[in-house]
């Protein structure tokens, strides 16, 4: 099924708790690939039991968050690196 | 326009419903007065929390449908039958409810007057939704940005906003709407009957060479099908935003 995935958009809250401000229009380096695009245009897959972030050009899986109702487990993968404003 | 930083997370606010407007059969605006709300941008949404009362929670994500002028939170909700949220914000929430919301939420798919264009927005169904928050900012805005439209939906009964659609698309200048109803059209209907293709798009989106800034937002494959056609008619990926629904959106 393709038709179920959504995009880096989806993860506005999620990235917010992380980094503590907007980031969905902050560029991410794809470590597979190199591509560099903002967040908020990364595929997000949700059918598993957390957030499947992959990158728009290759597919690579860029990071992986999972939440309970404690904890949020946030596994980086393949994600070069971020840009965060200062 | 960038936003100053507020560090920290996103907190749950109470918002007070002050009105609730029929726009389709199975779709509602709700508008909130919130007090706490500290302002958006257009095409950012809110997450929006309900807690039973032996404290199970439900969450849903909604794009918020106002200009950002006002303490006034508006999102435009369709009724998803299995949904977990959205039968009761469009079947059971009455004026005067109060309930938790927490945002905005966005940075990437979102459009001011700084932004600039020619803009280019194309919405399946509820996908219209983030981009009238952009278009209702732009008619208040001095519209020195020329707007394009493209929406398909199944039937006109079914377009969201249809009215003020035309209405804008009437008055103001620098404004073109076009909509393609895919199942069932009015005996006089003069738009497009089929779904949105690359065609289409050539026909009611502005050139490449234009250098449009181009908004998509709707369920997952027909963004995907508008977006691959623009990239196919020359405009570059970079300016093509996107924002996909989920089967979750309920």
């Amino acid at each position: 099924m393709t038709d179920t995935h959504l995009d880096g958009n989806a993860l506005g809250a999620l990235l917010i708790d992380l980094f503590g401000q907007e980031m969905t229009n902050q560029n991410g380096c794809c470590d597979a690939c190199g591509a560099i695009n903002p967040l908020g245009r990364t595929v997000v897959y949700r059918d598993a039991p957390g957030d499947v972030v992959r990158c728009s050009d290759c597919g690579a899986v860029l990071m992986v968050a999972v939440r309970t109702e404690t904890r949020l487990r946030v596994s980086i993968q393949s994600l070069r690196w971020i840009d965060l404003p200062t | 326009m960038e936003r100053t930083a507020v560090r920290g997370r996103l907190n749950w606010i109470v918002a007070e419903v002050v009105e609730l407007i029929d726009e389709t059969e199975t779709v509602k605006s709700i508008v909130f007065d919130c007090p706490e709300w500290r302002g958006h941008l257009p095409g950012q949404h809110v997450d929006i929390r309900l807690t039973a009362e032996d404290g199970y929670q439900a969450q849903r994500s909604y794009s918020i449908a106002n200009p950002p002028t006002g303490e006034k939170v508006v999102v435009t909700v369709e009724l998803v039958d299995d949904g977990e949220v959205s039968p009761y914000l469009i079947g059971e929430l009455a004026v005067g409810d109060q309930i938790e919301l927490r945002g905005p939420i966005g940075g990437y798919f979102v459009w001011t007057s700084e932004h600039g264009g020619p803009l280019l927005l194309v919405a399946g169904g509820s996908g219209v939704v983030p981009l009238m928050a952009m278009i209702r900012a732009w008619a208040e805005s001095d519209r020195q940005v020329p707007v394009r439209l493209l929406t398909s939906a199944r039937s006109w009964e079914t377009l969201i906003y249809r009215d003020e659609l035309r209405r804008l698309d009437s008055s103001l200048d620098n404004l073109e709407v076009a909509h393609t109803l895919t199942r069932a059209q009015p005996a006089d209907w003069q738009g497009y009957s089929r779904r949105v293709d690359q065609q289409m798009l050539a026909e009611t989106s502005w050139p490449a060479t234009e250098r449009p800034l181009g908004f998509v937002c709707g369920p997952t494959g027909f963004v995907e099908t508008v977006a691959a056609s623009l990239v196919a008619l020359g405009h570059a990926a970079a300016r093509i935003k996107t924002e996909r629904f989920g089967p979750s959106g309920g």
